[in-house]
């Protein structure tokens, strides 16, 4: 083996912090470019991707494209709308799925296996194969309203949320976490006569830190960047999400610098949430991996 | 009974949300069945299935004329019309209403590959070729990229956090800012080649080109998703046990040594799993198409739930749509199998 001066070492460790900053630059030149375009007017935005200017927040810098977008669409109704749906569909999906996962996990009912594995065979049937019939069935569903009962659930913020209550990787992720807790936990608080509700909520519940956390991260994604779906069932603009309601900015003429305004804004926030937990993020997907 | 009870909202769930359909659009793939419709549903049988996976060949000769020559016409030689054969011809009731999907010459003779239905089968190839590139190039590129950021060096975690960064944006706002980057006149791309290549570089339509659109989005498909699979390819990295290294380091085993008997024994699991999420996503290629080039240009990059959508909701043809789905569905199933049965524990 050749001995290593200083030198050497100094220059591979430079090659490498090279190496690492020049992918570092791919991951980041799109992000960049929409931040500092959509300070910039379209007219200017359009002539600097030309040069090294697309990167740079030069020349007309204002904040004129955040105002002029929400004159241009209704964005703070889209901004709730999507709050509205992803947060009330993250918690109510994690009580449905970690009670799930908790039965699965320590209870003895009959058909739990059959249903168990229904369940995980469902994992590899993506949205995407069955969207189509989906929007039949939801488009022939009851609900009963102020005015009795009513048929039909688009345009509605419940055809976003109650479809996505539950999923297979998420009971699957809570059946694994669980499996692997002590089960005198659950024993002792039997023999204090606790029922399996109070178990559940007062004893697994608080020690369930990590996982509660991985499956809210990977919800809160899926759901948040939803395209097809509320695409399909949102034809009016009072339930869209923010995904759907960037079509606003391609109607009629499209004015570039609003349209990078507007992906910032729905894009900034959930890039400060991931860096604020980044390291939360990483092991939750990395959760997801590391048992398969 | 209280097992049931706690399992049973999710359970109802998924069987109304995922299961039912899942079962309908079997049901509905051999119907007519359409999202708003006045007439009643009526089984068809397999008619959806033929009119989307209908091919079939025809092989024809050029035409002479009297004495025997070809006929030229800018010095190649001429066919009979398509038309002739594919429209209401009682010699050739297989080929009714298809149209040309492939054609090549073949000594004199000019052989035809027609479709009943050509969108769909551009849809088909396309999805396949999607995932046939995206699973192995995504897959190795995210093992780089972990390989890259198991370094142990200072600020590590920072340069992790970036190559993640595009897994958390939208596809949407993904798709949307790379449609600057492939730009023909002034894109970003254009730009930076140009510049590499001090101005040699002749601006390039990515987007609106048979030839790069396709390469294009996987590209970009690439970009978006690489991110999560380094870090299901770093979880799995770091439970092989250090020893393992420091018995190669004592051996005198070269870098590349140790990757072949150390580190890629030690990954097998995870590379089985990567390739599995990489191929069920690809699969499930939708968004990209929508906002980038509605399958354009020329269907270059039209894709299976593309259609499906299209019909399904576009056309509202339910029972079209459903079709597709199954296909897809059929598709989706037999690959897992395949790779699982490829990939299977060999004892």
């Amino acid at each position: 083996m050749p001995s290593r001066t200083p030198e050497t070492r100094a220059t591979s460790l430079f090659m490498r912090y090279a190496i690492l900053v020049l992918v570092a630059l791919i991951f980041v030149f799109p992000l960049v470019f929409m931040l500092v375009s959509s300070l910039k007017p379209s007219m200017q935005l359009l002539s600097d991707t030309s040069s090294i200017r697309a990167f740079l927040p030069v020349g007309d810098i204002s904040l004129d494209n955040y105002t002029a977008s929400f004159a241009r669409a209704p964005v703070a109704l889209f901004i709730f709308n999507s709050i509205f749906v992803t947060s009330v569909t993250v918690v109510l999906n994690l009580v449905i799925c970690s009670m799930a996962g908790f039965s699965f996990a320590f209870l003895d009912w009959k058909g739990k296996d059959v249903m168990l594995s229904i369940v995980i065979a469902t994992l590899i049937v993506p949205l995407e194969t069955i969207a189509i019939p989906l929007l039949l069935v939801v488009n022939n569903l009851p609900w009963i309203g102020a005015d009795g009962i009513e048929w039909g659930w688009l345009n509605s913020y419940r055809v976003q949320i109650v479809p996505f209550l539950s999923d297979a990787l998420t009971v699957f992720l809570f059946v694994q976490y669980f499996r692997d807790l002590p089960r005198d936990l659950i024993e002792a608080a039997r023999i204090d006569g606790a029922s399996w509700f109070q178990i559940y909520a007062k004893v697994i519940m608080p020690i369930s830190g990590p996982v509660i956390a991985t499956a809210a991260i990977l919800r809160f994604l899926a759901m948040y960047n939803q395209y097809l779906w509320p695409l399909m069932v949102t034809q009016s603009e009072q339930y869209r999400p923010v995904m759907v309601g960037l079509q606003y900015f391609f109607q009629l003429n499209t004015d570039w610098g609003q349209v990078m305004a507007y992906l910032s804004m729905i894009t900034v926030p959930v890039l400060a949430f991931y860096l604020a937990l980044q390291r939360a993020f990483i092991t939750s997907i990395a959760s997801t991996g590391i048992k398969g | 009974m209280a097992g049931w009870l706690m399992a049973g909202p999710s359970l109802a769930i998924l069987a109304i949300f995922l299961i039912l359909p899942f079962f309908l659009a079997f049901g509905l793939s051999f119907t007519n069945q359409r999202l708003i419709s006045p007439n009643p549903t009526e089984y068809v049988g397999m008619r959806n299935f033929e009119s989307l996976l209908g091919v079939g060949t025809l092989t024809l000769e050029p035409l002479r004329g009297e004495n025997g020559d070809l006929i030229l016409e800018d010095g190649a030689p001429t066919y009979p019309r398509l038309r002739g054969y594919t429209r209401n011809n009682p010699d050739y009731p297989h080929l009714n209403g298809m149209r040309e999907w492939i054609s090549w010459t073949w000594g004199e003779n000019r052989v035809y590959v027609l479709a009943s239905d050509v969108v769909f089968m551009r849809a088909l190839v396309n999805t396949f070729m999607f995932v046939l590139i995206v699973a192995p190039l995504q897959g190795a590129l995210a093992l780089g990229l972990a390989l890259l950021v198991n370094q142990k060096l200072k600020g590590i975690n920072a340069f992790r956090a970036i190559f993640f960064m595009p897994v958390v944006v939208s596809m949407v706002v993904v798709a949307l800012l790379w449609r600057f980057i492939y730009d023909g006149q002034n894109g970003l791309l254009n730009t930076l080649l140009a510049f590499l290549t001090f101005g040699g570089f002749k601006p390039v339509d990515w987007l609106g080109n048979t030839s790069t659109a396709f390469g294009a989005m996987i590209a970009m498909s690439i970009w978006q998703a690489v991110g999560f699979h380094m870090v299901i390819w770093l979880s799995g990295l770091q439970t092989i046990p250090e020893h393992l290294y420091e018995a190669a380091r004592i051996e005198g085993a070269s870098r590349w040594q140790t990757f072949v008997h150390v580190t890629w024994p030690g990954l097998r699991n995870t590379a089985v799993l990567v390739l599995i999420v990489i191929t069920m996503q690809a699969f499930a290629l939708f968004t990209q198409v929508d906002v980038m080039t509605n399958g354009g240009p020329i269907d270059s990059t039209q894709s299976l739930v593309y259609q499906a959508v299209q019909r399904g909701y576009g056309q509202q043809d339910i029972a079209g749509g459903s079709a597709i789905s199954v296909l897809l569905f059929l598709i989706v199933l037999s690959i897992s199998l395949i790779q699982r049965y490829l990939t299977r524990e060999r004892t």
